[in-house]
């Protein structure tokens, strides 16, 4: 007896690519992005690096940042406590005094450069290029400065790489979860260097779907606050949720967009049962989030499509209010395990 | 002079080690400490600095140890033999490694080791009758030799094995041996470990161990079975591994777990638990309770480890667990139940559901314009959203929210053939589902919707192929679901049994027999709807043999009067 429901299912969940010629074009890719990265070397001039400091730890951050002071303080208090030995970052071209701020750090190491956010690829490229000088045989979280990177059971980086080695996994999912505000994300006052998660404190305990991306296989998590709010008509627009930001560095890997995907493909493996997940808890809804946005609409640096969050941003100008009375109260990393946005898996 | 000494092998994390071997020395107990080889001149020589001030502290000769040779048993004995002969009134000798963090207090592991004078704790079991290795070598780890390394040289390693199994080639047992394995960690008598360290055969079985897989899991645990009078077959120090065979590292979090326990020792501890290791070297005062070391009491977390490794959390998509279709072990996170047509034939079925079951009950989830969740609310629990588009885009992934989300309360909802179809495989396929359908019931609504017959005509003929297509589905050889199909025509002829036999199915035996009906949309004439369907050339099959005269034996004016069955 046919039925067709099933075949549709099927049709639906295409296989994945995985011919020989198609692993080599991917290789190829691979190559090109990497290549492509070290030409933007000569983008980056140095404000304070501290090679000895870079060279004796064993856990380096990675982040690209512009006029992030507000945010800065508690990104890096965050990180340390968790054990990020030394922080490297790129400064595009901020105004508001990021980068002095930064060079006055005991732990980071500051480049700076004016050149396109865009035409970098977001970053990716500058922060390939400092990977891969400094980057080889560590293992690398690399974020931007509105995440905080959340651990399941509460424990540290360091231990939690100790496991990943033994367990044989040299990469580390996490989920992006946008936390907001009760009110209007425009309204309410944020104090620089306290958690922003005291203002953020609701965030979507659901309504996020994954499917297997075909070319790269990883997981391609999209949903939450922000499809729920501003993409309710265009769901395969929405953000991409998936990131793998903590990869044990070698100098053939390569993020394709963001940190969403990496080559070789079986780094993006991080969701197999039993490895342990963490969650990206997102600051983006900070009161200053509207004049960041009509910042956003006159450089249009931002993403592919900057038509497309045209829209986006122009709503976020308006301050809308995020929250609903189904939103969660964030407790803490027991509760994201509970509603299984992330998990110990074998890390218990 | 104290009756317990220690023998600790040491590789990383000396000051952790440091720390722990001078909680014990100064709680007079020896301590011969091994360290590895491996560990620079530099590093060993701040270590011997820390410790140096302590007179019962010795350290042995240092060998080049690795994982799994002959070399740790090797570190052992001499630091045994020197333990031994240096401290003379040592009776039981422990055993335990630089990652170990005593749980309990000296004291009570003294007066307990006291109370048993000739007893020797040491994990020895025969594999005969238990698997012990995990996804490994079992009884060749006797039998065939291994003289490379299984970290350093792993194709060697693994061609060997191949060869001698190729060959059929067998070592024979030293006389007077029973093969037997256990955890590593042991604490022996003087008696028993003087026995094995001066056997006259020695350097024969030496030589056989020294080839066998992993010896310090054997040798020990093998030749204490020839000279000890009294074997406790466990270690007295906690240690897991999880099932890939590495040991379980504890963090500050296991705490309470650890506490729990009651064993006296605990490995393998990871070096910056500073809480743990804080709480358990100072707390000496702990109150004097002689329990038994209970391993058991955590053994419920390690098996949830286990259970969260290999299958994960039935029901869950994410990040965290992402299984690959029909390897999920659970489609949906809890059952939940699927009424299709049954809100076309009765007038208020949904909220006498609700009634009857005390629970939520959803309209058309899948209802093309918007999710209908209960009360028609835009935004359900866990801010899943009844946005139409979002939810097509994934149906699957917005069902198994919807459960995962709801677990401990009964979801139930309605479907149809105007609903979203895609759904329909995923729903068919799952064990958790509870499918009941009215085919037919379709054609209830478009009896009594007051539109052009050529309208309607189509209508019916899309509507009545999508339900086809659903039952064919749901009748396929992969469905998993438990379902239950009727026509409109068989369904009518007892709608009350009919619904008490889903209801009975859903709740377990011990449900409550119906006492109120749901109300029926009124039905006369549907049959001569039926028939000038079919004069026009669609033929609702789906709705079965509906009788001519319509509903013979279910007078009108009965319908809205309580219907009992008893």
């Amino acid at each position: 007896m046919p039925a067709p429901l099933f075949a549709a299912l099927a049709a639906q969940n295409p296989p994945l690519r995985c011919s020989p010629i198609f692993a080599y074009r991917m290789r190829w890719k691979r190559r090109r992005l990497i290549w492509r990265a070290l030409r933007r070397r000569h983008d980056l001039s140095r404000l304070r690096v501290d090679e000895g400091a870079i060279a004796a730890a064993p856990l380096l951050a990675f982040a690209t940042i512009r006029n992030e002071m507000e945010r800065l303080p508690f990104f890096l208090a965050h990180h340390r406590a968790l054990g990020v030995g030394h922080f490297l970052i790129v400064d595009n071209a901020s105004t508001d005094g990021s980068d002095s701020y930064l060079a006055a750090q005991p732990d980071v190491s500051v480049w700076r450069t004016d050149a396109s956010y865009k035409l970098a690829r977001f970053g990716v490229d500058w922060l390939m290029c400092l990977k891969f000088k400094f980057g080889a045989g560590k293992w690398c979280l690399t974020l931007d400065a509105d995440e905080a990177l959340i651990l399941p059971g509460g424990r540290s980086l360091g231990a939690l790489v100790t496991h990943l080695a033994a367990t044989g996994r040299p990469s580390f999912g996490a989920v992006m979860i946008d936390a907001y505000p009760k009110g209007p994300v425009n309204e309410g006052h944020y104090q620089p260097g306290t958690t922003p998660f005291d203002h953020l404190c609701w965030f979507d305990g659901d309504g996020y779907r994954a499917q297997r991306h075909r070319v790269f296989d990883n997981l391609w998590v999209q949903g939450g606050v922000r499809e729920r709010v501003f993409f309710q008509d265009q769901p395969a627009r929405a953000p991409t949720l998936n990131k793998t930001p903590l990869v044990h560095w070698r100098r053939g890997y390569a993020y394709v967009t963001s940190t969403h995907q990496m080559l070789p493909r079986r780094l993006n493996h991080v969701f197999d049962t039993g490895a342990p997940t963490g969650v990206l808890l997102h600051s983006k809804f900070l009161p200053q989030i509207a004049a960041k946005s009509a910042e956003e609409l006159t450089r249009r640096q931002h993403f592919q499509n900057s038509a497309l969050y045209e829209d986006y941003h122009q709503r976020l100008i308006s301050g809308p209010v995020l929250w609903h009375a189904a939103s969660r109260r964030y407790h803490g990393p027991t509760q994201l395990e509970q509603l299984g946005l992330m998990s110990a898996g074998d890390w218990q | 002079m104290s009756s317990l000494g220690f023998v600790m092998l040491c590789h990383t994390a000396l000051h952790r080690a440091a720390q722990v071997a001078r909680h014990w020395a100064e709680r007079d107990c020896p301590v011969v400490i091994h360290v590895d080889r491996q560990v620079t001149r530099v590093r060993y020589d701040a270590f011997r600095r820390e410790l140096a001030d302590l007179d019962n502290v010795r350290f042995s000769n240092r060998l080049r140890c690795e994982w799994g040779t002959w070399s740790l048993v090797q570190a052992s004995q001499t630091a045994a033999e020197l333990l031994l002969s240096e401290f003379p009134a040592v009776r039981h000798v422990y055993l335990a490694s630089g990652s170990c963090l005593p749980l309990r207090p000296v004291d009570e592991l003294r007066s307990y080791l006291a109370a048993r004078p000739m007893t020797d704790f040491i994990e020895s079991v025969t594999i005969r009758d238990v698997d012990w290795t995990v996804g490994g070598l079992n009884d060749e780890r006797f039998k065939l030799r291994f003289p490379f390394s299984w970290k350093r040289r792993r194709f060697l390693f693994d061609a060997y094995v191949e060869l001698q199994r190729k060959l059929g080639y067998r070592r024979k047992l030293p006389e007077g041996i029973t093969p037997h394995l256990g955890s590593q960690w042991w604490c022996l008598t003087r008696q028993t470990l003087t026995a094995i360290l001066q056997d006259p055969r020695r350097s024969a079985l030496e030589r056989y161990f020294s080839l066998v897989w992993i010896p310090d899991e054997s040798y020990y645990q093998t030749l204490a079975r020839n000279y000890a009078r009294n074997i406790e077959s466990r270690s007295l120090t906690l240690s897991k591994f999880d099932f890939q065979g590495k040991p379980h590292v504890f963090y500050d979090d296991h705490l309470h777990l650890l506490r729990r326990s009651d064993c006296f020792v605990a490995r393998k501890i990871w070096p910056r638990a500073n809480r743990l290791y804080n709480t358990f070297l100072t707390d000496d005062a702990a109150i004097n309770r002689m329990a038994e070391p209970a391993p058991g009491k955590i053994d419920r977390v390690f098996s949830r480890t286990l259970e969260r490794r290999t299958r994960g959390r039935p029901g869950l998509y994410m990040h965290s667990r992402f299984p690959y279709p029909d390897w999920e072990n659970g489609k949906t996170a809890a059952p939940y139940s699927v009424f299709h047509g049954f809100n076309s034939l009765f007038v208020d079925f949904e909220s006498w559901l609700a009634r009857r079951l005390g629970t939520v009950v959803h309209g058309n989830i899948f209802d093309p314009r918007r999710a209908r969740f209960v009360g028609d609310v835009p935004i359900y629990a866990g801010c899943l959203s009844s946005n139409a588009t979002m939810r097509d885009y994934n149906p699957e992934h917005f069902l198994t929210n919807l459960i995962w989300n709801t677990r401990g309360e009964l979801q139930t909802f309605m479907f149809g053939p105007r609903d979203s179809q895609r759904i329909g495989s995923f729903m068919a396929s799952d064990s958790n589902a509870q499918i009941s359908v009215i085919t037919g019931a379709w054609a209830v609504p478009l009896y009594l919707s007051n539109r052009n017959f050529a309208e309607i005509r189509t209508e019916a003929a899309l509507l009545q192929r999508r339900e086809i297509d659903f039952v064919n589905t749901l009748r396929h050889v992969k469905s998993r679901a438990d379902i239950r199909i009727w026509t409109l025509a068989e369904f009518i002829e007892e709608p009350m049994e009919n619904l008490q036999s889903i209801l009975d199915a859903a709740e377990g035996a011990n449900a409550l027999r119906l006492t109120e009906a749901p109300r029926m949309a009124d039905l006369s004439g549907f049959a001569a709807f039926l028939q000038s369907l079919k004069n026009q050339g669609m033929n609702p099959m789906t709705v079965g043999d509906f009788p001519q005269e319509g509903l013979v034996h279910r007078p009108p004016g009965d319908r809205n009067r309580p219907y009992l069955v008893n």
